[in-house]
């Protein structure tokens, strides 16, 4: 079927004729028109704006204008990157109707790389959550079973890819975003370098850890849009400005003569059964495959979960600031500018945003700051260290993607920090701005899908999609969700 | 369940006395009574598993802001266009003539 091809296949099919960009784009609407209605996958669809794209995309090949491997490529875009003309609400009732005046740096380059936006996927509001329940505009859900969440806060993007409904999507990775809904949704996903992909445009939610990067059905495909997406832009003064690696070329060089480390504290209570031993399984295929495989410890991943969630709310509660009421977006009633914005804000953030914005607020305040804050941001440190002490020995990293398989909605609901833990795995790249990436390797006796993390140093793409390749050929994952076709 | 468990914790020690109604005000929140005592019994909770940062051992660290060890990015001082007003304003609740609208800042006789 048209909508389960990967990106590379797509490209070379359009190139000899065989297929044209609207046709992609026929394939994923269709899929979206049944889907839809149990996935709840995008908040919008904008099927003329991507009609437009797709035309234009198929006039520039006939008259030899070829951008490059996203040409004519349909693809989704998480509802926190800015698409000028296309409303975009980070799934927050602060932002209902919101048209921005711009485009991020992503939207312009996907434009510029040929590729056609489909539309805009929910999230957990502001990127703050791990399901997206928290989206103001109702939850999405897994396609392999929708009585379970995506996984989140990308959970739209990565429920799009995984039936679709969108060849590829960008998401958003601050403790594990991208991957961790890639994991539940049996798709690929990756988080770059730190200031590797530009942040200009996407709705800030804690500065220091957020960025962006692909959810696609292949590591190829991850490979391809990565690339485009990716490089310096003077927009983001947290740019990477140096020499970017190219990891598509290095696909298919394999794992022999690689160094693994297998990270200890990744394992254990709380971690399913079938999620080891998939992890375990394909450890051990690594070995086979020629890699040296060692155990590594890194003994201050255990306290990264609460250095996270003192630094994240933090740069959040900052962040998040801006919305006042004042120059978009809803405004509550107020005599004063202080009534105001106090109004606009706890009529238009949801409890977790809540949440978040006053733990914040409390962690940096006057008498706090040095205990919670300014101790988080020394054990950010020392997680650095045990990641230069780790990859003095190794050449990547390791571990499950999220303890868990897809859990049902509405189980973690009502105990936020039962929540925050599905990203115990994830949380540790992200504070040493790290890249990593989630590969589907197979499925629990539920039918759920489990995926593998692979981490890698900063600007270690190369070798990181080299293992990730390696590991997506071992796993050989075909499966696909099935989901009962209704009516929409 | 203790502390090494991936999807469950139960706290410890309880609680940390947090004055929530000041927190909610200098966030610019306003919040129903009930609503600030919810949210105080469940930071209670989060700060209480948060505060293992300071079981962190070994010598004093640096505190790290950027992960990648950037500071003071600048750009060069260059007219460029700067985003259409009308469009920009478009989006506002409150307009008049080319400006925002906001409530008094001050309180007046």
């Amino acid at each position: 079927m048209l909508h389960e091809v990967t990106i590379a296949e797509a490209g070379k099919r359009l190139r000899t004729g065989e297929v044209s960009s609207s046709d992609l784009l026929d394939a994923a609407l269709e899929r979206a028109s049944r889907t839809e209605a149990q996935l709840h996958a995008y908040l919008t669809i904008d099927r003329d704006g991507a009609r437009e794209a797709a035309l234009v995309a198929d006039a520039d090949l006939e008259d030899g204008i070829d951008h490059g491997p996203l040409h004519g490529i349909p693809v989704a875009l998480k509802d926190n990157m800015c698409t000028r003309g296309v409303e975009t609400t980070a799934s927050s009732q602060i932002l209902a109707g919101y048209i921005p005046p711009y485009d991020a740096t992503v939207t312009r380059k996907l434009r510029e790389a040929g590729a056609v936006i489909v539309g805009k996927t929910n999230l957990d509001e502001f990127a703050m959550g791990s399901s997206t329940e928290n989206s103001a505009y109702g939850t999405s859900y897994n396609p392999w079973d929708i009585s379970r969440v995506p996984g989140g806060s990308s959970g739209g993007s990565a429920a799009a890819v995984a039936v679709g409904s969108a060849f590829a999507a960008l998401g958003s990775d601050t403790g594990g975003s991208i991957r961790q809904p890639a994991s539940l949704t049996g798709v690929v996903g990756m988080k770059p370098t730190y200031g590797t992909v530009s942040r200009y445009g996407l709705i800030a939610f804690a500065s220091s850890l957020d960025q962006i990067g692909p959810l696609s059905r292949s590591v190829e495909d991850a490979a391809i849009t990565l690339e485009a997406i990716w490089g310096h832009d003077p927009l983001d003064a947290t740019s990477y400005a140096g020499d970017y690696p190219k990891p598509s070329a290095a696909l298919s060089n394999g794992v022999s003569g690689l160094k693994v480390g297998v990270v200890k504290e990744l394992a254990g209570d709380g971690y399913e059964p079938a999620v080891e031993s998939a992890v375990s399984a394909m450890v051990d295929g690594l070995s086979d495959a020629g890699a040296t495989v060692v155990k590594v410890s890194l003994p201050t991943f255990d306290i990264a979960l609460s250095a996270y969630y003192l630094i994240a709310p933090a740069e959040a509660s900052a962040n998040l600031a801006r919305f006042d009421g004042i120059r978009y977006g809803h405004r509550g009633e107020g005599a004063t500018t202080e009534t105001l914005m106090a109004r606009t804000r706890a009529e238009g953030f949801g409890p977790e945003v809540i949440r978040r914005v006053l733990l914040g607020t409390y962690a940096l305040s006057a008498g706090y700051y040095d205990a919670f804050y300014g101790q988080a941001q020394k054990v950010r440190s020392a997680i650095q260290e045990d990641f230069v002490r780790a990859y003095q020995d190794v050449d990547v990293l390791v571990s499950p993607t999220s303890p868990t398989v897809a859990f049902e909605a509405g189980a973690r609901v009502d105990d936020p920090l039962a929540m925050y833990l599905s990203d115990i795995c994830t949380i540790p790249s992200n504070l040493a701005g790290h890249p990593a990436i989630s590969i589907p390797i197979g499925l629990d006796t539920q039918n759920l899908p489990i995926g593998f993390q692979v981490m890698a140093p900063a600007l270690g793409e190369t070798i990181m999609f080299q293992v990730a390749s390696a590991v997506e050929n071992l796993a050989d994952f075909a499966e696909r969700p099935i989901l009962e076709e209704v009516a929409s | 369940m203790g502390t090494g468990g991936a999807v469950s914790y139960t706290p410890t020690t309880m609680p940390i006395d947090i004055d929530i109604a000041h927190v909610a005000r200098l966030a610019r929140l306003d919040l129903t009574a009930s609503e600030l005592e919810g949210y105080k019994t469940q930071l209670g909770v989060i700060l209480d598993h948060a505060a293992q940062v300071q079981s962190l051992e070994g010598d004093p660290q640096e505190e790290t802001f950027h992960p990648l060890g950037f500071v003071n990015v600048f750009r060069s001082d260059e007219r460029r266009p700067s985003l259409d007003r009308d469009e920009v304003l478009s989006q506002a609740p409150e307009t008049e003539d080319g400006y925002f609208v906001v409530p008094p800042a001050m309180e007046t006789d």
